[in-house]
Formats: C-alpha cells, structure tokens, sequence
C-alpha cells in the first residue's frame, strides 16, 4: 500500500507530506522554546536589582559556538542542494561537517562551558551585610553612576569542604578580578575577554550569606533557566547529530541509489529541524551571554 | 460474496473482494505481533487507543466512584471492597478509611487520568484515527510509524501514572492543575524516593502523554491536508473531520509550552532550582534551601495556556460525532454547514488567548483582567453558534431514535447547560465567589460527561459496524441510554446549588461550606445531598455494564450488517465493513457535499458522496425548484 | 461535468530539472548568507558592550540583530521566502500564539491588582 505524496508533491497544496509534517513539528518547537524564553522573562523582570546577574558566561567562547552552529548550517543545506544536484560526494563531505561541527558545539558545552560552570563559586551576601563586604562588591560607587549593585561574590572556592560541613563557618574564596578591585571603573561592565582570577582571597562568614553554592542550576534563577534552556537546546543538538549520522552512514546513505530525491527530501526535512535548532541558538546566545 | 440490496449504483460502489487483503500489494502474512501490537495501521491503532482510553476512563471513573463514598459518608470505611483496598494502598487506606492524602490522590487522578488517559485518546485518538483516513478517502495516514510510535509513548504514559499509585507516598495529589510550590514540595522527604514518587511520576507519565498528542497531531493535519480524495475540497469534508482538524491544531500548538513547564517543574523537584518557588518559602519551621525567585504565577500561566484549548480539545471531537448522527438519523443536511466551520475555526483562535480566565484570583489588575473578560465572552459566541445549528438542524427531520442518536440528542441540552453555566464563570467579579466551588465542577462536568462522553457513546455504537462488520444490540443499548442521562442529571445538578453555598472543591470533608450546602440545596433542610448524588454515581457505574458487555458480546455475536447499516453518506460507509488494509481497493472519487440527505427527486432519501452526478439528478432538482416557486 | 476538476498543476510544485538549475545559483547565496551571518555575530558580541543609554535600549539592539539573523535563516536557509501558502498559514498562526503568550505574560506582570 503506498501513500501518496510522500515524495512526489501534491498539486493543489504544492507540498509533500514531510514538508508539511516537518513545518507542523517545527510550530510545537516554536511554542515549546516560547514557553521557555517567557519563564526567561518572567524571571528575569521578577528578578531584585543585582540578582540577575551578567559577564558570569565565556562571551569569546559562547560566540565561537555560535559560529560553529551558523556554520553547520550553511553545510547543511549545501548538503541538501549537493544531493539535489546529485553530487553524492560533495554531499557526505558537507553532512560530514555539519556532523562534526554539532559535536564540537556539545563536546564544548559538556566538557568546558558547563564544567567550568560547576566549578566556579558563588556567595549571595544578605542585604543586611553587604556593607561589610563593601570592600569587595564597591556599591557606593555604583549606586552613585545608577548601575545595580553587586550582591553577590564570586570566585574560586578554596575550601570546599564548607559547603556541607556545618561546622566550618566560612567561606576561603579566590575572588574574581572584579571583586579585588570593585570601584575601578573598567569593572563596571562585564569584559569580552575573561578575567583571570586575581590573587586575593575573601573569608566570607556564612552567618553572612544568604546561600551560597558552585554556579550549579539551584544557585540562581539566571543558572536554572540558562543551564535548562541550553540542557534542552543541547539534546536538541543531539538529536540532529544521530539523525545526519544516519543518513551518512551507508543504512542511511544508501537510499540516493534507490531513490535519490527521497533522500534529498529527508535530508532537506532534518536539515530545517537543523536551522531551527540554529535559530533558538541565534537567541539564547545574546539573551544569556550578552545582555 | 452477493451484493446488499441497498447496495448502491455499482459504478460508484468500491469493488471488495474478500480474499484481497492489501489492496495493490503483495499478498503476505504478518504475525500476530506486527498486526495487532505493533501495527502501523490506522485502524488497528485506533482500536488500539479506544479500547485503552476506554479501560482508562471506567478506571478514572472508579476512583471517583471512590472519592464519593467519603463525600457522603465521611470517615466511614469503605463497605465490601475497603478491606481488600486496605491492603493494596497500605497506609492510605488504614482499616477500609480514605486518608485526606489519599483522597486528594484519588481527586488529582480522576481529572488527570479521565481527560489525558481517557477522553483525548478516546475522542481524538482513536475515533479520529479510525474514521478521518477513511472519510476523506485515505489508504492511511501520512506517516504510520509515527502513528504506532504515539499510541506507544500514551501507553507507556499511562503505565507510569497506574504505577505512581504503588509507590511509597501514592499517587500525585496536587491536584490535575498541579500547582506550585504545593507541587513541588509534595510527596518529597522522608518516606519519599527522590524520583519515584507520585508527583514526578505524575510530570514524566505527562512529557509521554504530551510527546504522544504532539505526533499524533502533526500526523492528523498532514493527513487531512494532503490525503484528501479527488474531488473533496474543504467544504465537502464531514463536519467530523473539520473538528478533528482544529482539535489537532489546538493540541500542536497548546501543549508545549506546558510540556517546557513540566520540564521546570521536574528540575524544581529534582534539581532544588526555583523557577516556580518564590523567596521567603518556610517549609516545617525551617527556611527552604532554595534559591528563590521564581514565580507560581508562571507555572499557572503556561498550564493554563494549555488548559484552555485542552477544554476545546475534549469538546470539539464530540461535536463532531454529533454532528455525523445527527445528519445521518434526521435525514436531512446539517443546518447551516459553513457557520459551523468557521464557528469552530474562530472557536479554535480564541481558545488560545483566553486562558487567563481560570486565574481571576491571582491578583490581576484591571487592564489585563478586562482583556480575558471581553475575549471569553466573545468565545462564548461560536459555541452558541455550533450549538444552535445543532437544534436547528433536528427541525422538520425524519427522526430515528436508535442509541447512537439517543445519545447524540441528549448532548445538546446537557452541553447547553454547561455552556450557559460557564458565563458566571467569565466574569471576574462573579468568579470571585464561584471559583473552586463546587459550581466550577458541576459546570465542567455537565460539558465533558453528558456531553463528550455521550457524544463517545453515540460515536461508538453508531461506528461500531464499520470497525466489526456487526451492530451492537439496540435494547441493551437503551438500557445503558436512559439510566446514563438520568443519573447524569442527579449527580451534576444540583452541585450548581452546592457550589453556590460555598462548598468548596478538592476538600476532603468540605469544612463549614459543606455542611451547609450538604443540607441546604433547594431549601431543603436536613436532607444531605451528597448522599442521593453518590447512589447516582454508583447507579450509573452499574449502567454501564450493559454498555461494556454489549460492547464485547457483540464483537462476535452482534447481528451482522451490510456496508451502510445506517444508510450513510459520508465515505467511511463506501468501504467495506470492516476495511481492509489499504481502506479502498479503488481510491474513492467525491463528487458532492457530505450531507446530501432527502433530495428531491432521488431514488433513495440518501445519495453517497462517491456517487457521480447524474443528469436525472439535476433535472430532478430543477423540477422541484420549478414546483417551489 | 461529471469529473470534478483540480486545479491546474503549478509548475513550483513539480521538482524536477528547472529546480536543479536553481539549487546550483542558490549556492553561492547560502554561502553568502552564511558571512552575513558570521559577520552579524560578532556585531551583536560588539554592539553589546556599547553603552547605547540604557541597559533596556542594548536589549532592544540586541534583539533587533538577532531577530534580522534569525529572519536570513528562515528565509534563505529554510526556504522560506520561496515556501507554499499552507506553510505560511501554518506559520503565521503560531507567530500570534506565541506573541499572545509572551505579551499576556507579561501583561499579567506589568497590571497587578497592587504592588
């Protein structure tokens, strides 16, 4: 029994069925990353002055990615159109890319962007103490330019132990280069380039603190919707890469000598799931990263 | 094989040879397992879906068949069956007695189970996959596999949710609304797995259930666009279809901005984040360790950004099986078809932008409150417009009253009940007072129960032929009918009443508002009225016995029918009973309307829409205009 | 009239040699669009750290540029600019939705009953 339309299109409508089944999956897409980008801006409006924090993400490396991901997409579709054109060659050198360059994206999320996020310490200082700890978050000078103030100190944590032995009462933090000098006015917006850490070390008594943990998805509402948006947009990522690995690979490749414009048409659905992908990409980044 | 004799002018009758089991395929044997367990057949897995959806609902069913027992009876043991459920449900159910906890389980689960597990699988699942392909003419759907992939993730959805029942803890049992924070601390802490518990049970049983709609719709809109038989533009689609069509775009664009909320509900409960827990939570004397920050309102945004179109989702279908019989068993057009479909298109639009009307309590200010007003009652415009074409189409019919039309007829009064209920219900002030009242239930309820689920009933019996080649039995069918409607009226009733004394919703024994409305509808005073509404909703669990035997019996032994028992004229009745794999072994050509019902001057007060035109059909009809004039 | 008639078939529907011609001139054009898009990353990564007054106005900006990349992606690389008339219905619809959720959400936020 053969459906109709599944490779040939429809007259009246123009299209076959993948397109318009790929079209309609990529809508509920839209509504799902919808409903998380406006969790993104409930929060984010919800959110107190200086709890919504900026310049805690890799900015060079996040706008490597980035290019990666546009990258893949220009492969891709030229995967697509060599498959058109039936250069079968051109095309597994193309898919081959995009191949690569999704898993360069999520080897650079798993094993850098992340890890040197569950790695990296930070204390929220009770607003009735942060006056003790002007010194490190210089407030008065940036209440005096109108900025929002700092409450939060971040760094290397040097005595780990003290995040679940109750009876050690403080904090040994290697601070990061914004805290050891907080009213220089080169501090007062993030940097693109990453600040090493700087030499100084804070102790920051836990009666002080209102929590404190490594930048892990409960340390903030900025880290739960950052590390569950780029979590979902990464399996995402990951679907797309077994999908072009199955049709690299002969099981899947295989299909351009049966039928090569199926095999176009296959590529060309996973390939707009693929831009989709890219797409959200396009918006988390500056949303997180940058603004 | 000897053709019926209402078989219809051959050129327009599909050949059948029962010995052809794939139209234009090769003839080979598949096993047990790839046709009737993992089959990519639309009808097996429309079968598939109804018979799930339909176990499910009696199980939805039972477990407020038991939350009535301790309305009526409160802290009394359950009789009978409370000992044996003692020691299935351990200590939720100490010595036969509902616990509070447990009670609340029982509540969450029937909304959850009776509108994901029993009403959507039934009323757009199954019936829409059964019939759709075959009204428009179809071999099958667009994309079978995907098809069987939905029926398995709702499957395996509903396994996890049966099962949250037997882990330490129960069920979830915050309610089918799930709110936060209540929902994120529940069933957590000592006594608790971290994952195994109701409530995270109750959110993956929900990513299943969401990813099973989602497929299912990308497949029914792609079917209905592009596997339309020659000749049948949009306007010649059964009403049927239409509705299934806007149900499926309801349920692809509405639920993933819940399914993105549970996922922030699941890192909540798993991960301690604070999307939806707000700063300064104390939970049992101590500071919450959380972050803070989030928002419940957010949590009540996104779900009912969906809760709004799932209510459409779980009404649209019904319409459109109503609509069938009731064109079929009056013999005569729908009235006014084009208003129906644009009625339900804009019903469809709106449902997405009215959502804000379950949460007048949250503090709304008036801008934002005055919006959602204006729109929902605006949507209430299409509804009554569905509705009225309805009871407009019964005026100067040939009526017959078999079950099928029974039921199809009941639905409209009951439906308009519920309907005219809701517009209390769309004003903020009015809500003010009404909100989590019983009058909320009886309102929904009268909707979903003598409404859809009516609407299912009619739509089971009246397609029952065409999925098994035999009728279901007319008497035992009216045996179910008539108790069904009436206990309906008992139970639901007079809760508007109950609702209006302030007695209030998902309590376990109801507190002050109870015990006044428990003995105060109609003024009678004395007279405890939760008791007479549970005997109706034990009567009428006992009323759909006949319906379940009949319903089986008459798979194997029901009077077998012809093609066109009901002498229908919409496609599905073209093939044969039941279809082959491939539905037609020569795809159907339309060449009419889907209700061409009494023409004047036919042979017959039905004509098929594969018939071709005749002459004698245009002269027949311009004598009769002539004649009228 | 016996034989319901279809429309005419439209030639984009067919996909057949005249769309190979124009798969190998859109090359060069994704190729292209692909720069463009580079290029418009690291304007959005340099344009955020300029001070255009207000941190609201480096938002709008900032959307601004992503939502013109995200629009090239759409429209060149997902064919869109060229696509049938039942996949922009699709489309549109869901556009509204979405701008429906946001906007509502954020209606509900900005008129509160009190602060």
């Amino acid at each position: 029994m053969e459906i109709p339309y599944t490779t040939t299109a429809r007259p009246d409508t123009g299209l076959w069925n993948a397109k318009i089944g790929i079209w309609l999956f990529l809508a509920s897409e839209i509504m799902l990353f919808g409903g998380l980008f406006s969790a993104y801006v409930f929060l984010r409006l919800d959110a107190m002055p200086g709890y919504w924090p900026h310049g805690l993400l890799n900015v060079p490396v996040g706008t490597m990615n980035t290019a990666i991901l546009i990258a893949s997409s220009v492969t891709v579709v030229l995967a697509w159109a060599a498959l058109k054109m039936r250069q079968f060659t051109r095309y597994k050198i193309y898919m081959g890319i995009t191949i690569i360059c999704g898993v360069i994206f999520l080897f650079v999320k798993l094993y850098f962007e992340w890890p040197d996020k569950f790695h990296h310490f930070g204390a929220f200082i009770r607003q009735d103490r942060l006056e003790k700890y002007e010194q490190y978050l210089g407030n008065h000078h940036l209440l005096a330019k109108g900025l929002e103030p700092r409450v939060e100190i971040t760094g290397h944590l040097h005595n780990h132990e003290a995040l679940h032995d109750p009876n050690i009462h403080e904090y040994e933090v290697q601070l990061d280069q914004v805290f050891a000098d907080p009213t220089n006015p080169a501090s007062d917006r993030p940097h693109f380039l990453p600040l090493p850490k700087s030499d100084k070390i804070a102790h920051i008594a836990k009666e002080d603190v209102e929590r404190a943990s490594m930048f892990i998805p409960k340390h903030s509402t900025f880290f739960a919707t950052y590390f569950t948006i780029t979590g979902l947009h990464g399996l995402h990522v990951l679907g797309g890469v077994i999908v072009f690995t199955y049709f690299w690979l002969p099981v899947g490749a295989n299909l351009y000598k049966r039928n090569p414009e199926h095999l176009a048409n296959r590529v060309e659905v996973a390939g707009l799931f693929w831009h989709f992908v890219d797409l959200v990409w396009i918006f988390v980044f500056p949303l997180f990263y940058l603004l | 094989m000897d053709a019926p004799s209402t078989d219809l002018a051959s050129h327009s009758h599909t050949a059948h040879d029962p010995h052809q089991h794939e139209a234009g395929h090769d003839h080979h044997e598949i096993g047990f397992l790839r046709k009737y367990v993992f089959s990519t057949d639309h009808k097996v897995i429309g079968i598939q879906y109804a018979i799930t959806g339909l176990i499910f609902l009696f199980f939805g069913f039972t477990l407020m068949m038991m939350m009535r027992w301790q309305l009526a009876f409160p802290g009394r043991a359950l009789p009978l069956i409370g000992h044996a459920l003692g020691n299935v449900f351990g200590p939720q159910m100490p010595d036969g007695k509902m616990t509070p906890d447990f009670y609340n389980s029982l509540g969450a689960m029937h909304g959850t189970i009776m509108i994901f597990l029993g009403i959507v699988p039934v009323a757009f699942a199954a019936f829409g996959n059964f019939v759709v392909p075959l009204q428009i003419g179809a071999p099958d759907m667009t994309f079978p596999k995907i098809n069987m992939a939905s029926y398995q993730a709702f499957f395996v959805g509903g396994l996890v949710m049966l099962a949250s029942f037997f882990v330490p803890g129960g069920a979830a049992k915050g309610g089918w609304t799930s709110y936060t924070p209540l929902s994120v601390i529940s069933d957590s802490g000592p006594g608790h797995h971290w994952f195994w518990n109701g409530q995270t049970m109750w959110l993956i049983g929900f990513i299943l259930l969401i990813t099973s709609s989602l497929l299912g719709a990308v497949n029914f809109i792609t079917t209905i666009i592009q596997l339309r038989a020659k000749g049948l533009t949009w306007m010649r689609l059964p009403f049927f279809v239409w509705a299934q069509l806007i149900t499926a775009f309801l349920l692809l664009l509405a639920f993933p901005p819940l399914e993105a909320a549970v996922v922030m509900q699941l890192m909540d409960r798993v991960g301690a984040t604070s999307f939806f827990m707000p700063t300064g939570l104390v939970l049992n004397g101590a500071a919450m360790q959380i972050s803070g920050g989030g928002s419940p309102l957010l949590w009540q945004h996104l779900f009912w950004f969906l809760g709004h179109p799932e209510v459409y989702v779980l009404i649209l279908p019904g319409m459109g099986i109503v609509a069938e019989i009731l064109a079929n068993n009056t013999r005569k057009p729908l009235w006014g078809y084009k208003s129906l479909v644009f009625a339900g298109l804009v019903l469809g639009f709106l449902s997405f932008i009215v959502w804000a009307h379950h949460m007048w309590l949250t503090g709304m200010g008036p801008v934002v409150s005055a919006f959602f007003q204006t729109t929902t009652l605006i949507i209430s415009i299409p509804s009554v417009i569905i509705l009225s074409a309805f009871f407009i189409s019964l005026w100067g019919g040939s009526i017959r009253f078999n079950t099928p039309m029974l039921f199809a007829t009941a639905f409209l009064p009951m439906f308009g009940i519920g309907g005219l209920t809701g517009i209390p219900l769309a004003f903020n002030s009015a809500d003010l007072y009404l909100h989590d009242t019983y009058y909320v239930i009886a309102h929904f309820h009268y909707i979903v129960a003598p409404g859809t689920i009516f609407a299912l009933f009619a739509g089971i019996y009246y397609w029952f032929p065409k999925a098994t080649g035999r009728r279901m039995n007319e008497f035992w069918g009216k045996v179910h009918f008539w108790p069904s409607l009436v206990c309906m009226n008992v139970i639901f009733l007079p809760m508007f009443l109950q609702g209006m004394l302030s007695m209030h919703r998902r309590w376990y024994d109801g507190g002050q508002g109870w015990n006044l409305a428990n003995e105060k509808v109609w003024g009678l005073t004395g007279f405890q009225w939760n008791v007479p509404i549970s005997i109706a909703a034990w009567t009428m669990g006992l009323a759909q016995i006949p319906f379940i035997i009949n319903f089986f019996w008459s798979i194997k032994w029901g009077e077998k029918t012809d093609d066109n028992p009901w002498e229908a004229t919409t496609l599905e009745w073209a093939a044969p009973s039941p279809p082959p794999h491939g539905n037609f072994a020569v795809t159907p050509v339309a060449y009419r309307g889907p209700y061409e019902y009494s023409l004047p001057g036919r042979e017959r007060d039905f004509t098929m829409q594969n018939e071709p035109i005749r002459e004698s059909d245009r002269r027949a009809y311009e004598a009769a205009a002539a004649a009228v004039h | 009239m016996n034989e319901p008639q279809l429309p005419a078939v439209p030639e984009t529907a067919v996909v057949h040699d005249d769309h190979d011609h124009d798969v190998s001139k859109h090359v060069n054009k994704y190729l292209l669009v692909g720069g463009v898009l580079l290029f418009c990353t690291l304007l959005t990564v340099f344009l955020s750290y300029v001070d255009f007054g207000s941190h609201k106005a480096n938002m709008v900006v900032g959307m601004i540029v992503a939502t013109f990349k995200a629009g090239l992606v759409a429209a060149i690389f997902m064919h869109l600019s060229a696509e049938k008339k039942m996949i922009y219905r699709i489309l549109i619809f869901t556009g509204l939705f979405v701008l429906a959720l946001f906007w509502l959400t954020y209606l509900h936020w900005y008129d509160p009953i009190s602060r």
